[in-house]
C-alpha cells in the first residue's frame, strides 16, 4: 500500500486532492439519491400527516365536516376551556379534563397491572431451560394473531352480566346478583391489560434473559432473603426492561380506542374516543386535531422522562 | 476398590484426636444424586470429610469429580441427597444460603454490575442489618486489605480481572464468615497474576484466621497453598493429607498420577513382613520398601518413583537396572530423560541443569537407573 503510493510517506498529514474532493461531493449526492425513497416515504407517512394535523388544528371547523381555510385559535382554546353558549362565561372544559384524567389514570393502572402480571411471567419464561423458552414466548404471542376487535368482544363475553365470570360466581353462591363489570372503567382496565400484556412481557423477558443468575446466587450467599434479592439485585438489573415495557404499554393505552369503545360503553370515554367523536358526530375537525396533538405532547413528555431516566441509570450503571 | 480407600480417608480426615484443632466443617456420608431414572448421575458418593478450624483446605480433582458439588452444598446452593453437613457442630444441611455464616468467592466473581466496588463489599453487611458506621468502617478496612482503596467508587466493569478478583474476595470476607469458600477463583487469571494471588490468598487466610475451603483442578496450586488437600475422583475422596503426604505418599495410582509427574513400575515381591517388603526390579535391582498399612502384598506390587528421585549413570558395567534413553526434553531448569528399561517399563528422570555433575545423555545411549529405597512408594492398586 505505502510502497505503491510513495506520496503518502512524504505527507504524513492527509489532505485530499481536488479530484478526491469532487468524488466526495459525488458520493454525498449519490447517498442522498439512494435515501430519497425512504425519505419520501417518511415524509408522506409521518411528517406529512402530522403537518396536516397541525395545520387543521388552527383552522375553523366547516359547516358539516372538514375545515374552512380561516385561521382560528378556537380549537386549542377549547381543548381545556369551555365557553357557555348562552352567557359566554368561560370555565374549564371539565368534560375534556375528566377524559384526560381518566385516560391517564387508566393507562397508568394498565401499565402497573401489566407490570405486576408480566414480571413473574417473564421471570418464569427466563428461568425455563433454553429449548422450552421459545415455546413459552410463542404462546405469549399467539393472541396477536387474532384481530383486536374480536379479542375485545371475547372479553365482553367473559365479563358481561350473563358471562362466564358472573355465572360461575353465582353458581358457586358467592354472589346473589351479577356484578356489573361491563361498561365500567374496570372493564376497560381488564381489556387493556389483556391486550397490552405481551408488550410488557417481551421486553421484560429480553432483559431477564440476559440476567446473570449467578448474581442471584451471590446475593443469597451474602445473606439476602428472597425479597431482598428481588429488590436489590433483580429489579435494578432488569430496570431497562421494566422501563421499556412500561412505555410500550402506557403509550398505546393512552390513545386506546377500540377497547374503551367496546368495553367502556358510550359514557366511559378515553382520549382516543374523544378524538374520534370530534371527527365524527362532533364535526369539529380542528378540535379533533388539537386533541390529537395534545395526546402527542403527553406521549412525548412521557418519552422524555423515560430517556432521562435511562440516561441517568446508565451513567450510574 | 475406591470405596475401600475412601473409608480409610474418613479416618484420616475426621480423626479428632490426631490434632487438637476442632472441626469447622464435617461432611458425614454425604451423597448427591442429580436427575433420576436412566439419566441419574451420582455426583458424590457417601463422602465424609473433616475440615479443621482455621486451615486452608483444598478440594482437588479433575472436572466432574464432585468437588464443586461438595462446595455448593457447604454454601447451601445444593442440598445433600443423603448424609449431613455440620458447621461448627450444628447441622446446616437444610439451611438456605442466607442463613449460613459461610461466604463464597465465585469462579466468575459474580460482582454486582450495578454497584460500585465499595457497594459490592458493603452488600453482605447491609443484608445483615449492621449499623452504618460499622459497615463503612469494615468496607474501608477490606478495601485496604485487598489494596483497592483507589478503586472504591469505580463500577466493577471498570476494573481489571485481577482487581475484580480482589473485590470478590473482600466482598466475601467483609461479613467475617466462619468459612470462606473459593470456587476455582484463580482460573480466569493469567499465570503471573495467578502466582501473585496465590501468595495473596495465603496471606489473607493467615491474617483473618478464617477457614478457607478452596476448590481447584490445578495440583500445583493445591500443593503451594494448602494446609491439607482432599484428592477427589468420580464422587469419592481418595486421600486426605498434607501436600507433603499427598505428594510423597500417594494412596493409589490415581493420586500419584494426578499430583505431579510420576513413574509407575512393577516389582516382584521377594519377602514380606508386617510393614515392609523386599522387592526385585528387573533382573538384579533389589530393594526394601515400606508397606502401606493393612496391605497384604501379592506376587507383584506397583511402585511409584518421582522423576526427581531417579538417578542416571552412564556407567553400565554391573548395571542393576539397565535401559536406554528414548527421548530428551529440555525444560530450562531441568532436563527430562525418558528411559526405556530393558524390562519394558518406561520412566522419566528429571536432572537439574547446571548441577556439578552436569550430566549429558543422548538419545539411544545406554544408562543405568537407580533410586534410593526411601524414594519408592508401594501402591495399593
Amino acid at each position: 500500500m505505502t510502497a505503491a503510493d510513495p506520496t503518502r510517506q512524504i505527507r504524513p498529514t492527509y489532505s485530499p486532492s481536488p479530484g478526491e474532493v469532487a468524488s466526495r461531493a459525488a458520493e454525498v449526492r449519490r447517498n442522498w439519491l439512494l435515501s430519497a425513497p425512504a425519505l419520501t416515504l417518511l415524509f408522506l407517512a409521518a411528517s406529512g400527516p402530522l403537518l396536516v394535523v397541525i395545520l387543521y388544528s388552527v383552522l375553523t371547523p366547516g359547516e358539516y365536516s372538514g375545515v374552512v381555510w380561516e385561521l382560528s385559535g378556537d380549537a386549542w382554546y377549547r381543548v381545556i376551556l369551555h365557553r357557555d353558549i348562552f352567557d359566554d362565561t368561560v370555565s374549564l372544559a371539565d368534560a375534556h379534563l375528566r377524559i384526560f384524567w381518566r385516560s391517564a389514570k387508566l393507562s397508568l393502572l394498565t401499565t402497573f397491572v401489566a407490570l405486576i402480571i408480566g414480571f413473574p411471567t417473564a421471570y418464569f419464561v427466563a428461568t425455563r431451560p433454553p429449548q422450552q423458552r421459545t415455546l413459552w414466548l410463542f404462546l405469549i404471542t399467539i393472541p396477536f394473531w387474532t384481530n383486536l376487535l374480536i379479542r375485545t368482544f371475547a372479553i365482553m363475553e367473559v365479563i358481561r352480566n350473563e358471562g362466564i365470570v358472573n355465572s360461575t360466581l353465582m353458581s358457586l353462591g358467592m354472589i346473589e346478583t351479577p356484578i356489573q363489570l361491563l361498561y365500567t372503567d374496570t372493564a376497560v382496565l381488564i381489556g387493556m391489560v389483556y391486550v397490552y400484556l405481551p408488550l410488557m412481557v417481551l421486553p421484560l423477558y429480553a432483559s431477564m434473559e440476559r440476567l446473570d443468575f449467578r448474581l442471584v446466587e451471590a446475593a443469597y450467599d451474602l445473606y439476602a432473603t428472597r425479597i431482598q434479592v428481588l429488590r436489590r439485585v433483580i429489579i435494578p438489573l432488569v430496570k431497562p426492561g421494566i422501563i421499556a415495557g412500561s412505555i410500550l404499554v402506557f403509550i398505546p393505552s393512552l390513545g386506546a380506542y377500540v377497547t374503551p369503545r367496546v368495553l367502556g360503553g358510550g359514557k366511559n370515554m378515553m382520549l382516543g374516543n374523544l378524538i374520534e367523536l370530534q371527527f365524527g358526530q362532533g364535526r369539529n375537525w380542528p378540535l379533533g386535531a388539537a386533541l390529537s396533538l395534545t395526546l402527542l405532547v403527553i406521549v412525548m413528555i412521557a418519552l422524555m422522562v423515560y430517556v432521562r431516566n435511562v440516561n441517568r441509570s446508565e451513567s450510574r450503571g | 476398590m475406591q470405596q475401600q480407600v475412601s473409608e480409610e480417608s474418613v479416618l484420616i480426615g475426621s480423626d479428632r484426636s490426631s490434632k487438637s484443632m476442632p472441626l469447622m466443617i464435617e461432611a458425614i456420608d454425604v451423597s448427591k444424586v442429580f436427575g433420576g431414572g436412566d439419566s441419574m448421575i451420582t455426583a458424590l458418593d457417601a463422602v465424609s470429610i473433616g475440615i479443621r478450624e482455621g486451615e486452608f483446605f483444598t478440594l482437588l480433582g479433575p472436572s466432574g469429580c464432585g468437588k464443586t458439588t461438595l462446595l455448593r452444598m457447604i454454601a447451601g446452593f445444593e442440598h445433600p441427597s443423603s448424609g449431613a453437613i455440620l458447621l461448627d457442630g450444628s447441622d446446616i444441611s437444610q439451611l438456605p444460603p442466607y442463613r449460613r455464616p459461610v461466604n463464597t468467592v465465585f469462579q466468575s466473581y459474580a460482582l454486582f454490575p450495578h454497584l460500585t466496588v465499595a457497594q459490592n463489599i458493603a452488600f453482605g453487611l447491609q443484608m445483615l442489618d449492621r449499623p452504618k458506621a460499622e459497615i463503612s468502617e469494615t468496607v474501608d478496612r477490606m478495601l485496604s486489605m485487598v489494596k483497592m482503596e483507589a478503586m472504591k467508587d469505580r463500577l466493577t466493569s471498570q476494573i481489571s480481572g485481577g482487581q475484580q478478583q480482589r473485590v470478590a474476595l473482600a466482598r466475601a470476607l467483609a461479613p467475617q464468615p466462619k468459612v470462606l469458600l473459593l470456587d476455582e477463583p484463580l482460573s480466569a487469571l493469567d499465570l503471573k497474576l495467578r502466582k501473585e494471588m496465590q501468595i495473596e490468598l495465603k496471606r489473607l487466610q493467615h491474617e483473618t484466621g478464617i477457614t478457607f475451603v478452596f476448590v481447584t483442578h490445578d495440583q500445583e496450586e493445591a500443593l503451594t497453598m494448602s494446609d491439607r488437600i482432599a484428592v477427589m475422583s468420580e464422587g469419592h475422596v481418595l486421600q486426605v493429607g498434607s501436600p507433603h503426604d499427598i505428594y510423597e505418599r500417594p494412596a493409589n495410582r490415581f493420586v500419584a498420577g494426578f499430583i505431579g509427574e510420576t513413574n509407575t513400575l512393577t516389582a516382584e515381591v521377594r519377602s514380606a513382613t508386617a510393614d515392609r517388603v523386599g522387592l526385585r526390579l528387573g533382573k538384579r535391582l533389589e530393594l526394601d520398601a515400606e508397606l502401606p498399612a493393612g496391605m497384604t502384598p501379592q506376587e507383584t506390587v506397583t511402585l511409584v518413583v518421582r522423576p526427581e528421585h531417579v538417578r542416571l549413570t552412564s556407567d553400565t558395567s554391573g548395571s542393576s537396572l539397565p535401559g536406554s534413553i528414548s527421548n530428551v526434553v529440555y525444560l530450562g531448569t531441568d532436563t527430562h530423560y525418558h528411559v526405556r528399561l530393558d524390562s519394558g517399563d518406561e520412566l522419566v528422570a528429571r536432572v537439574q541443569n547446571g548441577s556439578a555433575s552436569d550430566l549429558q545423555f543422548g538419545v539411544g545411549q545406554t544408562v543405568d537407573v537407580a533410586f534410593a529405597p526411601s524414594a519408592v512408594r508401594v501402591l495399593r492398586d
